[in-house]
């Protein structure tokens, strides 16, 4: 403890009793920190001037109405207003639902995957290429694809195609309100698995070899090893990614937009970013576009702050 | 220089740099309203895209003779993609303060120009000075695009719904092409005829998404006798019976004939795709849906005719109809505003130039001879012009729009706050489209409930 608050003591005592060379070491500090802080001038006028501007505005015209080009404060009209809309709760169940759906396969699924890369001998870099090339082509190509090709729903398209083969019953995919979800969170898996695998890759590279080697002395098989060794070894990648894919699954987007044209079936495919676009620029709506906007920040914060200070804890 | 010194000039070449290029971004050089040499300078946007190369040559040219014709004016064009035809991006622009000095909107847009600020009134600049043909122009559609007794915009183009019909279709499934369906009983007759003879073809085609299956739905409550809204514009009221029998043709056709196809949620183009390819016997459409199949999605005039929208139990009782004009951004000089607006007249509202320059689009075959754009009043020196022009050059079979024309139906305009109603119906006409256990009851009752809450927001 005393050693602790020693150095704190003699810098009070130093700062008091020679404050001209106290700044003077400041001014250095900062001399020799110049070339970091223009650097930081650039990032921070495009945070400033892109992210917090926009937020900021966001939030103050969540609490106003225009009309006629007039502006007002109408304090929490907004809000009431598009909690009332018949199309925010259903909203949200389809965006929790999507984002359950993406960590039970969006996020298992890419971990499984590089496991298996890892454990391959052989055609390790051609299979590594083969899983990241779909990251490669922009998001809008790929989900037409699945959109024409994939889940086209007559026998042509390609998934019924698989299905009549193997007789099982077809599908209409985004026609079908219980099919569009989980249509949806494949191709968004398989849009956005290659990144996921290569972090995860890259993790598990860094678990040293003698860990599986002592699992395996101690006869662990497959599943165990993964159990006691990878999972805890990776753990902290594995919760950092978990939170990223759930802040990312809940302002899906692109996703309904394509595949479902908008809405899909009677709102099947209609998410909470869905819906910010629909009242901001179909129904004329920002205001309560940007309320809506507010809301999800806001719950997407509430979550990551939770999250942070549980994990923060246990570390 | 020493390699700190160089790397400290460097970060802060960067960082300047940066803040030039922040503060280069927000220069609008496009404010100018008179150029260095005392020209009058507009901003106009829909200039055709760059991939429609005779198009854009054509503007190029009205541009170079408009400016001929009015040496002290300077027309600056702007063409950002599909923005004439895109809500969103309307919407986007409006938001933005990005619009052009005199700017494209559908006929529906006016509330939304007005609550953004950004119309200016021209009601004392609109006059046969600025546009000789004005006196002609349809009142009723000068009307939409007045508000209080004032003038904000200028319309430039007219539309009503009609059938829209693929010819050999129609003689696959031994129908007569020249006696369509009058009525949606014979369009369920015929949509099931033409799916079982010509496999993998929808026999009737509709909207349901992209707020365009709420724009058919209101055609098609029209043509029954109903409407949106209340007269009075405060409820919605498309919750009767006359709603029920728009949604339950459709489910009857998808479900009980399967005669509409298996791919639903289509919006604009993907129905227009789908019947350049010869994939859809009926649509209901305005007849320059025609000249999209042929122009944007490669079908062929001589396989489509137009026919006038069917009712229930006879021919519709009202066709939904709209259009298009230009509004004026507010803030403009006097001098800006004359110059706009003679320039709309140039470009829209002159017989034998622009849009109407006949003798020019005969040769380059864009379609001579559509009934439409209606823009002057029918019996009007400047609509007979038009018409003996449009007869003189033309280069479509008449014959395609003769049933449509010959048969004029009362003409009803779109709903106040049409596109974000329409956003809500679509849902009442996916959930018929792609729901064989649809209610429609509910899906009606659901959709009221928005309508009222929007119009409740709005007011």
């Amino acid at each position: 403890m005393a050693t602790m608050t020693a150095p704190g003591t003699t810098e009070q005592l130093t700062r008091s009793a020679s404050p001209a060379r106290s700044r003077g070491r400041r001014n250095r500090k900062i001399r020799d920190n110049v070339t970091g802080y223009a650097f930081l001038i650039g990032a921070i006028l495009c945070f400033a001037l892109f992210t917090w501007y926009p937020m900021i505005r966001g939030i103050i015209m969540s609490f106003q109405r225009t009309r006629r080009g007039v502006t007002t404060w109408v304090g929490w009209d907004n809000y009431t207003r598009i909690i009332a809309d018949p199309s925010f709760w259903p909203a949200w169940r389809n965006t929790v639902y999507f984002t359950v759906l993406a960590l039970v396969i969006g996020y298992a699924v890419p971990f499984f995957v590089a496991i298996l890369l890892n454990e391959l001998r052989h055609a390790k870099g051609y299979l590594r290429v083969l899983v990241y090339l779909p990251v490669m082509l922009p998001p809008a190509s790929a989900l037409f694809l699945f959109k024409f090709y994939a889940y086209d729903p007559s026998d042509a398209g390609l998934f019924n195609a698989i299905l009549t083969f193997l007789h099982l019953p077809t599908s209409q995919w985004m026609q079908s309100p219980g099919a569009t979800m989980p249509a949806m969170v494949i191709a968004s898996t398989w849009m956005n698995m290659g990144s996921a695998v290569l972090i995860y890759l890259a993790s598990l590279q860094n678990i040293p070899g003698e860990l599986y080697e002592a699992a395996e002395l101690d006869g662990a098989g497959l599943w165990r090893r993964i159990w006691n060794v990878t999972i805890p070894q990776t753990r902290l990648i594995l919760g950092l990614l978990a939170m990223m894919q759930i802040v990312a699954t809940m302002q899906v987007f692109i996703e309904p937009l394509i595949l479902a044209n908008g809405a899909g079936t009677q709102d099947s495919a209609t998410t909470v970013a869905y819906l910010i676009y629909q009242h901001g620029f179909y129904q004329n709506d920002l205001n309560g576009a940007a309320a809506l906007g507010v809301i999800i920040l806001v719950a997407l914060a509430a979550f990551s702050g939770v999250y942070l200070r549980l994990t923060t804890k246990n570390d | 220089m020493s390699a700190p010194q160089y790397r400290k000039a460097v970060a802060f070449a960067l960082a300047a740099g940066l803040g030039l290029s922040l503060a280069a971004c927000s220069t609008k050089s496009d404010d100018e309203s008179t150029s260095a040499d005392g020209k009058t300078i507009i901003t106009v946007d829909c200039m055709p895209v760059g991939t429609e190369k005779e198009l854009v040559a054509n503007w190029n040219a009205d541009v170079a003779a408009f400016e001929k014709a009015n040496p002290d004016v300077q027309i600056k064009s702007v063409s950002v993609g599909t923005q004439c035809n895109n809500p969103p991006d309307f919407t986007a622009r409006l938001a933005g303060g990005t619009t052009t000095d005199v700017f494209y909107g559908y006929m529906t847009d006016l509330q939304q120009v007005l609550d953004s600020g950004q119309a200016m009134d021209i009601t004392s600049y609109v006059t046969k000075d600025t546009i000789p043909t004005w006196d002609d122009v349809d009142p009723a559609l000068k009307s939409v695009f007045s508000d209080g007794g004032k003038v904000y915009g200028v319309p430039i183009k007219n539309y009503s719904m009609g059938l829209v019909y693929n010819k050999v279709l129609f003689q696959k499934a031994g129908l007569d092409p020249a006696n369509p369906p009058k009525t949606w009983a014979d369009v369920r007759t015929a949509a099931k005829k033409i799916a079982q003879a010509a496999p993998g073809v929808a026999g009737y085609a509709d909207y349901s998404a992209g707020n365009t299956g709420g724009w058919h739905f209101t055609a098609e409550i029209y043509a029954q006798g109903g409407q949106i809204l209340t007269e009075d514009g405060k409820k919605a009221d498309f919750n009767n019976a006359m709603g029920k029998q728009v949604l339950q043709n459709l489910k009857d056709m998808r479900y009980g004939d399967n005669s509409m196809g298996s791919r639903q949620l289509l919006q604009w183009g993907d129905l227009l795709t789908n019947a350049a390819a010869g994939k859809v016997g009926m649509f209901i459409g305005a007849p320059d849906t025609t000249q999209q199949i042929v122009s944007q999605f490669k079908g062929k005039y001589a396989d489509w005719a137009v026919a006038p929208l069917p009712g229930q139990d006879g021919l519709a009782k009202a066709t939904l109809g709209g259009g298009d004009g230009y509004f004026f951004k507010k803030g403009l000089t006097e001098a800006q505003v004359k110059a706009g607006l003679k320039w709309v007249a140039f470009e829209k509202l002159t017989v034998g130039k622009g849009q109407f320059d006949y003798p020019r689009a005969k040769p380059q075959n864009y379609p001579v001879g559509l009934p439409q754009p209606l823009l002057f009043t029918k019996d009007s020196a400047t609509a007979k012009a038009e018409y003996e022009l449009r007869k003189a050059n033309a280069n479509v079979d008449p014959s395609i729009y003769a049933l449509f024309e010959n048969q004029q139906l009362p003409i009803k305009g779109e709903p106040a706050n049409a596109q974000a109603i329409y956003a809500v119906l679509d849902s009442a006409m996916s959930g018929v489209l792609t729901n064989p256990n649809a209610n429609i009851d509910e899906l009606l009752k659901t959709a009221e409930q928005k309508v009222n809450q929007l119009i409740t927001a709005g007011s």
